[in-house]
């Protein structure tokens, strides 16, 4: 079932996929990307290939310190990375293409601006440039998505945590995005709303037929949302990444209604899964705390 | 706090009315007291009574003398501190987005800050002439500096989070400019301008002593020529007045900024 995979990586397609999609290129894709920070010669991963393909939603799990949060900025075009190169659709970027939206751990709204006028703010950018009328009923479709119509005149000072997380999920959504990119965007939630912003996301990617990247280092989160999971864990002189794919594990959380894909993800395999994976990461944090000793 | 300091400022009309107004009336009572002491073995003292600035005040409600001033002088204030705007934001984004720039204008923009504005009057009136136009370059050079300052602190303090989210919307260096560091840099410009607005209104009157026929200044030396002593101590209480009124709505101005948006 899992594919294990060795230091230089994986996410290779899976072959005689169960689901009747039809394969085409993948809407992202990471070729041997390697990163070191200016002024060190250690790198924080080498060598990654990545790949995301059309209407998929993939969960980046890993540590905290492992690198994945530079790993999403240099997908997302935000930094170059030392080697390597990143494509969208096929398409080799340099900075951040209209077409992908980047989700931040904090909601990082603008507190000069209305919620409304936050949700609008890259529509009005010349990136983008979407006529005024357009533009209106986007914000509104968005709002209403999120559940924030009524605080559309509100600011930001005014909002809850979970309302602000919500005004930046709205932004995405108004943008159209065909991929969106999150950075562990609900972490600072509290656990009840971190569940109905899990629900709300997966809802929104399913009707807007869009992929996504999300960063995490909830299992729980990663398993329950994803159809595909990658492990990134430290090594000595990089990062190691291995890919479950979920879908076919424990069910697809696209297929049926999602209440259905919440009771198949409550399965023995899932525990099963979370429990390898929890050992994985205990493992990692292990050889992490080796090698750094080791240099010493 | 003693009981009857709390009774004090539980009153509200005590607390809100009362109290601000004691120490004018506090200045008031010395001033009565040491003009009319001294009126005995300085005779001049009695042109300086507060009854000489009253008669000299309704005097001047009646003719409305000073109108006209003041409008002057409001005016070079709002020229002047336009002009310090239009130099200090953009030198101030400089200064605060480039290091090199900042280190290679920090030792010289230290000492010209260092040298009183009044002391460039004589270059600025042969090179731009007797009128208003030096009057305008003493009050912008003297209001450029809070206002350099200010915006090169408020570029530094631009939450990066806000630059990034910018670049992840693709956005140009023009937008980002406009869309994301002027109104984030908003509260500091609002900052600067107040101090600047404060000095401007202290060099004004100086300034306005040298070369012009009008304003709050040229009225003093005015009042001072035709010995009409009442008027002068009357301009000198209405300048002090008339700032500190200007402060307050700058101040209002900048509260109104930060309460309707500030992200605490």
């Amino acid at each position: 079932m899992l594919k294990a995979i060795g230091r230089v990586v994986l996410c290779k397609t899976v072959e005689n996929s169960t689901s009747d999609s039809i394969q085409t290129g993948p809407v992202l894709q990471a070729v041997d990307v390697s990163l070191c920070y200016p002024g060190s010669r250690e790198y924080v991963f080498n060598n990654v290939n990545l790949e995301i393909r059309e209407q998929e939603v993939v969960a980046l799990l890993g540590e905290s310190g492992c690198g994945k949060t530079s790993l999403l900025n240099i997908v997302g075009g935000l930094f170059s990375p030392t080697s390597g190169s990143v494509a969208f659709y096929g398409k080799k970027i340099h900075s951040t293409p209209a077409k992908i939206a980047i989700v931040f751990q904090d909601a990082c709204l603008l507190p000069w601006l209305t919620v409304a006028a936050n949700v609008a703010f890259a529509l009005r950018l010349k990136s983008l440039r979407v006529p005024a009328d357009e533009r209106k009923q986007r914000v509104q479709v968005a709002l209403r998505e999120v559940g924030l119509e009524d605080a559309a005149d509100k600011y930001p000072a005014q909002l809850s945590g979970g309302m602000a997380q919500r005004t930046a999920l709205a932004r995405t959504l108004a943008r159209q995005a065909e991929l969106i990119l999150l950075d562990e965007p609900f972490s600072s939630l509290d656990a009840i709303t971190r569940k109905s912003m899990q629900e709300l996301l997966l809802g929104i990617i399913h009707t807007h037929k869009s992929s996504a990247l999300i960063v995490t280092h909830d299992i729980d989160e990663a398993l329950i949302i994803a159809d595909r999971l990658l492990l990134m864990t430290k090594e000595a002189g990089g990062a190691n990444i291995a890919d479950w794919d979920l879908g076919k594990i424990l069910g697809n959380t696209r297929e049926g209604e999602f209440g259905e894909a919440k009771r198949h993800r409550r399965s023995t395999a899932f525990m099963d899964l979370r429990e390898e994976i929890s050992s994985r990461l205990a493992q990692g944090a292990r050889g992490a705390a080796l090698t750094n000793s080791c240099g010493l | 706090m003693a009981n009857w300091q709390k009774k004090i400022s539980d009153n509200y009309m005590v607390w809100n009315f009362c109290i601000p107004v004691a120490g004018p009336f506090a200045f008031l009572l010395f001033w009565w007291c040491a003009t009319h002491l001294l009126s005995d073995s300085t005779p001049m003292a009695a042109y300086f009574m507060p009854e000489k600035a009253w008669q000299a005040a309704l005097h001047a409600f009646d003719s409305g003398v000073l109108v006209g001033h003041t409008i002057d002088s409001l005016r070079r204030v709002f020229v002047g501190l336009l002009l310090a705007l239009g130099v200090g934001i953009p030198i101030g984004l400089l200064v605060g987005s480039s290091r090199i720039f900042d280190r290679a204008s920090n030792l010289f923009f230290q000492l010209l800050r260092m040298i009183s504005p009044l002391s460039w009057m004589p270059l600025a009136v042969i090179i731009l002439g007797i009128g208003d136009a030096p009057v305008y370059f003493l009050l912008g050079f003297a209001g450029v500096w809070p206002i350099i300052l200010s915006v090169a602190s408020g570029v530094a303090a631009i939450d990066p989070k806000w630059l990034n989210l910018a670049k992840s919307m693709a956005a140009s260096k023009t937008e980002v400019l406009f869309h994301i560091i002027f109104p984030g840099i908003m509260d500091h410009i609002l900052t600067g301008a107040r101090l600047a607005v404060g000095v401007i209104w202290i060099v004004l009157v100086p300034a306005e002593m040298l070369g012009v026929q009008a304003g709050l200044g040229y009225f003093i030396l005015d009042a001072r020529d035709r010995m009409e002593y009442g008027d002068l101590v009357l301009t000198i209480l209405y300048i002090g007045v008339l700032g500190a009124i200007i402060d307050y709505f700058a101040r209002w101005l900048r509260q109104k900024w930060q309460a309707k948006y500030s992200n605490l």
